[in-house]
């Protein structure tokens, strides 16, 4: 390795990285330590700079109450992905950039002491990008949310899909989905706020489907990025095209919030927004997943007989649903679904092929 | 407008003779296996072949009978997506199939079979029909990708893609799936949620389309080919991955060569598939499509212990190093995560 004299002349032009950051808005030259007290928005053109995960569970979740969970997943190379790095490398430069195993956390926490279950995303490491680690945290947290009926929020920051997983990052989109459409089927809120920037992959699953969508002010939102709408149909897109305003009056957002507003807002939701009771059990199986009463035709039958039939004389005082032995129930039909060891005959649950050489993960991207 | 028809006009001018010469050549040729690169990129050129046969020639040869219905009851009615009644054998089913055109002017109509948020919503009104009077639903998947222009994202194509998702993972009908030549992305994700996957041999399934995905790694769209062989997209690695169950052959050179034997092939399994389906308690199937793509994708779990942390406030003799010299110490007091302010942002998505 070759000797690097050190240079002597210290760079005029260079801020020291850790004081002084200029807005990429209004070029405003903004104190680190003033910025972090605002909230990282800008104090002069209140633009909203991006947050890490872990900023942004400071600001919007009670202090110390962030529990995270399944901290230890980390992605495979299924593909065995390499464009100019591989995909592992790509992952662990991620890694240790950001300090996070993938681009998403997920816990569970309290915001103004109501209980939530909460699932961040991080656009630093590789673009946000939703892999099978990311896929499979915001499903978790959805199947936590819905067990223990706790109102979910997702803060979404990402690029889309991350393109080094090939179509398993795209098959991410059908599971967050059908994880967040079962929330919904059973009443369980779910709240989703889109950061800067909500694209591609994710915008088109799981954060445009929140029962109350809301977005900080000025964020990049939209399903193709620029460049794929030129390079598809050659057409430019207008200014501010994307941007959380422009959904919101194209109807699409609820609300567009101020980050210093942003805990509040979310809160007062929460107070609106309560898990419907857990629909009671069905009794038994043959239980209907939408809560409606199961045809039981055991129970039918005797309710009709009890009707239909004069009551046995022999057995007054006892049974009054007009049971009689041989005589009504023992013919009863079959019995509610009676399970027929399930006959789906295509590999339906095909496991995942599992890189045998467990590696690490790499960048962003997606289109529609 | 017309700069648009030209782009998508070059491509596909570029590659019709393409295919014209690899099927005249070469087959399963001695040089195209021999080069993988080469053989995957043959495939994709046949995936996007302009003749390659559409949701509508496929209906009409493997059906009995076809209604099309039209219209998404809230804007329009998108004709890059055909939706319908059909009766396959003997099974009532409905058809939902993304339908490119077969010329210039028909691809204008269709729009290069690219679908508006129209169309999604078509395609969900049409299932919602099936799931109401019990009828299965087959579709056709042929989509370089969703529209992704201005007035698309005005009527909010990802939210119809996202519910079309969701509505499809919920419906309690049997769905078969049908890969029949391009599968771009979330465009196709959106009508390709079903209990089976079929895909025909010469068909492609990816995330991002490949000159996407080479412009944005590679930096240049001309390493397409490299881009589609690192992603696999191919229907027989598709059904390595388990993202596809059933790869269909293809009769000839492709199915374009012989479009009454492909139909003939898909009825079978189609056929095959649905017959097998109705059988299945609907909370069954239900859950088992549920657990075949909440089983989808790899990662695995490491010890919990945080990686290690980024010092997050530099020591008072770093800052004065770094007061000094700026720069010069920049690898001992890192940026604290919580402090990137990174600018791309379209630039990657």
């Amino acid at each position: 390795m070759p000797i690097k004299l050190p240079s002597f002349r210290p760079r005029r032009d260079a801020y020291p990285p850790d004081l002084w950051t200029k807005c990429p808005s209004c070029g405003e030259m903004l104190f680190n330590k003033q910025l972090d007290k605002v909230l990282r928005v800008c104090p002069s053109c209140g633009n909203h700079f991006r947050l890490s995960a872990a900023a942004r569970l400071e600001m919007l979740v009670d202090q110390g109450s962030f529990a995270e969970r399944d901290g230890g997943l980390e992605s495979e190379d299924p593909l065995g992905f390499v464009d100019q790095k591989t995909y592992p490398d790509r992952v662990a430069a991620a890694q240790l950039a950001t300090g996070m195993r993938d681009a998403a956390v997920w816990g569970s926490a309290a915001i103004h002491a109501t209980p939530i279950v909460i699932c961040v995303m991080d656009f630093g490491f590789m673009g946000g990008s939703m892999g099978a680690v990311v896929g499979e945290k915001v499903t978790r947290a959805a199947e936590h949310a819905l067990a223990n009926r706790i109102p979910l929020l997702i803060v979404a920051a990402s690029g889309g899909a991350r393109m080094q997983e090939g179509t398993l990052s795209l098959m991410q989109l059908a599971k967050t989905v059908g994880a967040i459409e079962r929330l919904r089927v059973d009443g369980v809120p779910f709240v989703s706020l889109l950061s800067d920037p909500t694209t591609g992959g994710v915008f088109a699953s799981f954060a445009v489907l929140g029962d109350v969508n809301i977005a900080e002010p000025n964020a990049l939102i939209g399903f193709a990025g620029a460049r794929v709408t030129a390079g598809t149909i050659a057409q430019e897109l207008p200014p501010g095209f994307q941007r959380s305003e422009f959904l919101f009056s194209h109807g699409f957002l609820d609300r567009v919030i101020h980050r210093s507003e942003l805990r509040d807002e979310i809160a007062t939701l929460l107070r609106f927004l309560v898990a419907r009771p857990a629909p009671v059990p069905p009794e038994g199986p043959g239980g209907d997943p939408l809560g409606l009463p199961s045809f039981r035709a055991i129970s039918f039958l005797s309710n009709l007989a009890e009707r239909v039939l004069p009551p046995d004389p022999d057995e007054t005082g006892g049974s009054t649903n007009g049971h009689r032995p041989g005589s009504v129930t023992p013919s009863a039909p079959p019995e509610p679904p009676a399970e027929p060891p399930a006959a789906v005959p295509p590999p339906a649950t095909a496991a995942p092929p599992v890189d045998p050489a467990p590696r690490v993960a790499a960048e962003e991207a997606e289109r529609g | 407008m017309v700069d648009r028809i030209l782009h998508r006009g070059r491509d596909q001018r570029a590659s019709v003779p393409d295919d014209r010469d690899s099927s005249s050549a070469d087959g399963p040729g001695a040089d195209i296996a021999a080069d993988p690169t080469a053989a995957t990129w043959a495939r994709v050129q046949l995936a996007r072949n302009l003749r390659r046969p559409r949701t509508l020639e496929l209906v009409a040869e493997l059906a009995d009978e076809f209604v099309e219905l039209h219209g998404d009851r809230l804007f329009g009615d998108d004709a890059a997506v055909v939706t319908g009644f059909a009766r396959i054998g003997s099974q009532r089913v409905v058809v939902v199939g993304q339908q490119k055109g077969a010329d210039t002017d028909e691809n204008i109509r269709r729009n290069f079979g690219m679908p508006h948020p129209e169309g999604y919503r078509k395609a969900m009104r049409a299932m919602e029909l099936a799931e109401r009077f019990g009828l299965p639903i087959v579709t056709f998947v042929d989509v370089p990708g969703a529209h992704p222009g201005p007035e698309s994202e005005e009527r909010g194509i990802a939210e119809a893609i996202a519910r079309s998702i969701a509505l499809m993972s919920r419906l309690r009908t049997p769905i078969v799936v049908v890969i029949t030549g391009e599968g771009g992305s979330g465009g196709a994700l959106a009508i390709a949620v079903g209990d089976v996957v079929i895909a025909l041999e010469n068909s492609v399934y990816s995330v991002i389309s490949p000159e996407g995905c080479a412009s944005i790694l590679w930096r240049t769209a001309d390493e397409a080919a490299t881009a589609a062989v690192a992603m696999k997209m191919t229907a027989p690695e598709q059904q390595e991955l388990g993202v596809v169950d059933i790869v269909v052959a293809e009769p000839g050179q492709g199915a374009h060569t012989d479009v009454a034997e492909t139909a003939r092939r898909i009825k079978r399994n189609v056929v095959e598939q649905l017959e097998a389906l109705v059988q299945v308690p609907l909370d069954e199937l239900v859950e088992a499509r549920y657990l075949r793509y909440r089983t989808l994708g790899a990662y695995r779990e490491v010890e919990a212990t945080p990686p290690p942390p980024v010092p997050d406030r530099p020591g008072l003799a770093d800052r004065l190093r770094n007061l000094l010299d700026p720069g010069r110490w920049s690898g001992i007091s890192t940026t604290p995560a919580g402090r990137r302010d990174e600018l791309p942002a379209r630039d990657e998505v």
